[in-house]
């Protein structure tokens, strides 16, 4: 749910987060040059598969990339409420961190410290940043733990990580990232780990807590499905770099990128009779190497010599506002001829 | 032809022993409990539930790489259960397994080519390495590459490389493309597919994962808590689930499709513990059947014939919801 007009919530620009590899041969280049807004109240889908450099991007815009082998370089924005989070002092940076920007992974138990109660852990960071007493924030907790629906809340307040399932410490997790009311919760692939009816349960939590205390959400993921269901506007990641920006509906009727369409056909349907599956030949490139041009060349059935020597801008794709692909089939549609 | 028969199969592990081993054990985990079903010659059965529901130790058990409690597991008329290890070891070559996690499947100080050159000659079979990586879309040059030097989908491909060296009739898929990518995933089943109808191979695949399954499986049977609690062709259970879970299963995926008119079943609670399993029905605290009653909570359903070929363990099964 976009409000026309609004004001960006959170800004990112030309996005550039590079790691030095093991042996020091050469340059992972993970996020390459990603830009895109964040709008208040909405939810962002960023959708890829491994190694295209959506949790990079994630990681990078709370500062969390370990630094080395990892650098944001020189010249990106990450822009929240006017300032720029990469140009913060530390002190200044942890009072959005944690407060004003969550987030949660997809691990909740290793993102869970095993020694410390799951009340404690909600409990601290309204300690710190909202300063209030034990006590105070003892009964935060409760009511955080209510609010995520976990039963019993009085007394889970006092339980280990261990002593729960997989599904309430994904719980847990969420009541961590929200018990300061974020504007913005980043969560990052929150139910990869969870089987399929503990899924269906968080992500209607999410949606639910959404709606009540009317966050922003950048939804991080590799399933277009969960995109479908949850995400107001999706960024297509691809080998470092966006290839696709869209309204949710546009991009599942209208899919421009042919790595879009490809992904698209590539997951199976529960929907649809037993087909044989369309699947993008090839591999995902190495980040030391991404090949020139546009980096989906190797594996497109469209590509021509141009997009070998070229690489493509994002081009606006004109049927719908906030529609782009970065792909030479937006300017020359009559190529679009497959080869294989 | 029937292939393969298991039937009223059970395996439990002991229950874990608190104080160092000194302590009294704990109740025993009912990983299986009690799974029958067959698989015809060159048929595939999905086999579907989630964690803890019992299907990875279903496949293991069949193969004997665990050993199961109870129950009987006829393979071409031949009782695994009861083989001695010499008829066992000459039974195996004929049934294989792929796993979920090609990482840790394969051993990291053996070049592709040795893994794959060490059931050939141990079986001294005529096949060559180069030809098992052709079928599975490899390049020979593959052969010289150790493990960490592949992808997850080349490691994929060598693990049903070297399921297929020794020409197996039968292989159980345990999860082969959960930890693949979804455009890679695409290219694994697909090849599981060409594979098939090639050498006529039969396959168990054990999945989570429904819409995967739609894919390969020409019947499905679904687990929960060590039993099956439905079994059907396809078709059949995706166009008409008759067991609650399965319908909320299937209502649970998430489709690629903005506009699903889906109506969606979030069951309430976790999977209960395979050590405390709940009486009666097992599903009934999550069940949201609007019918579930008394009966429910105190006498197991059956699993039984719904409609020709339809099975389900449900007393209501028949009931919309």
């Amino acid at each position: 749910m976009t409000i026309p007009g609004a004001p960006v919530l959170l800004r990112v620009r030309n996005l550039k987060t590079y790691f030095v590899t093991e042996h020091g041969k050469g340059t992972a280049q993970a996020v390459d040059d990603v830009s895109f807004d964040l709008y208040p109240g909405e939810t962002l889908g960023i959708v890829g598969e491994s190694g295209c450099g959506k949790t990079v991007t994630s990681l990078s815009i709370l500062r969390l990339v370990p630094e080395p082998p990892g650098h944001v370089l020189p010249g990106s924005l990450i822009e929240f409420e006017g300032r720029n989070l990469l140009a913060l002092p530390a002190p200044e940076l942890r009072a959005v961190r944690g407060n004003q920007i969550a987030m949660i992974f997809q691990e909740p138990m290793t993102s869970l410290n095993p020694v410390f109660t799951v009340g404690d852990q909600i409990a601290e960071a309204a300690i710190i940043h909202q300063h209030l007493s034990r006590s105070a924030a003892r009964a935060r907790a409760i009511e955080m733990l209510r609010l995520v629906g976990i039963p019993d809340p009085d007394e889970r307040v006092d339980h280990y990580p261990h002593q729960l399932s997989g599904g309430m410490r994904q719980r847990v997790m969420i009541a961590m990232a929200l018990v300061c009311h974020p504007k913005v919760l980043i969560a990052d692939e929150p139910t990869t780990a969870l089987d399929v009816t503990i899924q269906a349960q968080i992500l209607e939590l999410l949606d639910r807590l959404q709606h009540e205390l009317g966050m922003s959400v950048l939804l991080i993921t590799h399933d277009l499905g969960v995109v479908a269901g949850h995400a107001d506007r999706v960024v297509v990641m691809y080998a470092g770099r966006v290839v696709e920006t869209a309204p949710t509906d546009a991009l599942f009727e209208r899919p421009t990128h042919p790595y879009t369409e490809g992904l698209l056909a590539a997951v199976p349907r529960i929907d649809a009779p037993r087909t044989r599956l369309h699947a993008i030949p090839g591999q995902v490139p190495a980040a030391t190497a991404w090949p020139p041009g546009c980096r989906f060349h190797p594996r497109c059935p469209y590509a021509w010599d141009k997009c070998v020597a070229q690489e493509p801008p994002l081009l606006e794709v004109g049927d719908e506002a906030g529609h782009t692909a970065r792909c030479w089939l937006v300017t020359e549609p009559e190529r679009k001829v497959s080869k294989r | 032809m029937t292939l393969v028969d298991v039937r009223d199969l059970v395996k439990h592990y002991a229950g874990e022993r608190r104080w160092f081993g000194l302590g009294r054990p704990q109740a025993p985990v009912r990983a299986v409990d009690g799974v029958s079903f067959t698989i015809a010659s060159g048929r595939t059965l999905g086999l579907v539930g989630e964690s803890g529901s019992g299907k990875t130790t279903v496949g293991r058990t069949m193969l004997r790489l665990q050993e199961p409690t109870s129950g009987k597991m006829l393979f071409d008329g031949n009782d695994v259960f009861a083989l001695d290890v010499t008829r066992l070891r000459a039974l195996r070559r004929r049934m294989q397994i792929v796993f979920q996690d090609p990482y840790s499947s394969l051993n990291p100080r053996m070049t592709v080519d040795d893994t794959l050159r060490e059931p050939l000659e141990i079986h001294g079979l005529n096949g060559t390495v180069t030809a098992l990586l052709d079928e599975v879309g490899l390049d020979a040059a593959f052969a010289k590459r150790y493990p960490h030097e592949l992808s997850g989908g080349q490691r994929q491909r060598v693990g049903i490389a070297r399921a297929l060296s020794v020409e197996p009739q039968f292989i159980v898929c345990d999860e082969p493309v959960s930890a693949l990518d979804v455009s890679v995933q695409a290219q694994v089943l697909n090849l599981l597919a060409d594979l098939q109808a090639k050498r006529r191979l039969t396959y168990l695949f054990i999945a989570h994962d429904l819409a995967v399954v739609r894919h390969i499986a020409d019947d499905v049977a679904v687990m929960y808590l060590g039993k099956l609690v439905e079994r059907a062709p396809a078709g059949e259970i995706y166009a008409q689930p008759r067991h609650p879970y399965t319908r909320a299963l299937l209502s649970a995926v998430p489709e690629p499709n903005p506009h699903t008119t889906k109506r969606r079943i979030v069951l309430p609670g976790d999977i209960p513990s395979p050590a405390h399993p709940p009486p009666g029905c097992p599903f009934h605290p999550r069940c949201p059947h609007p019918k579930k009653s008394q009966r429910c909570r105190t006498e197991p359903p059956p699993l039984r014939p719904i409609t020709p070929g339809h099975d389900a363990a449900c007393h209501f099964a028949e009931e919309p919801m």
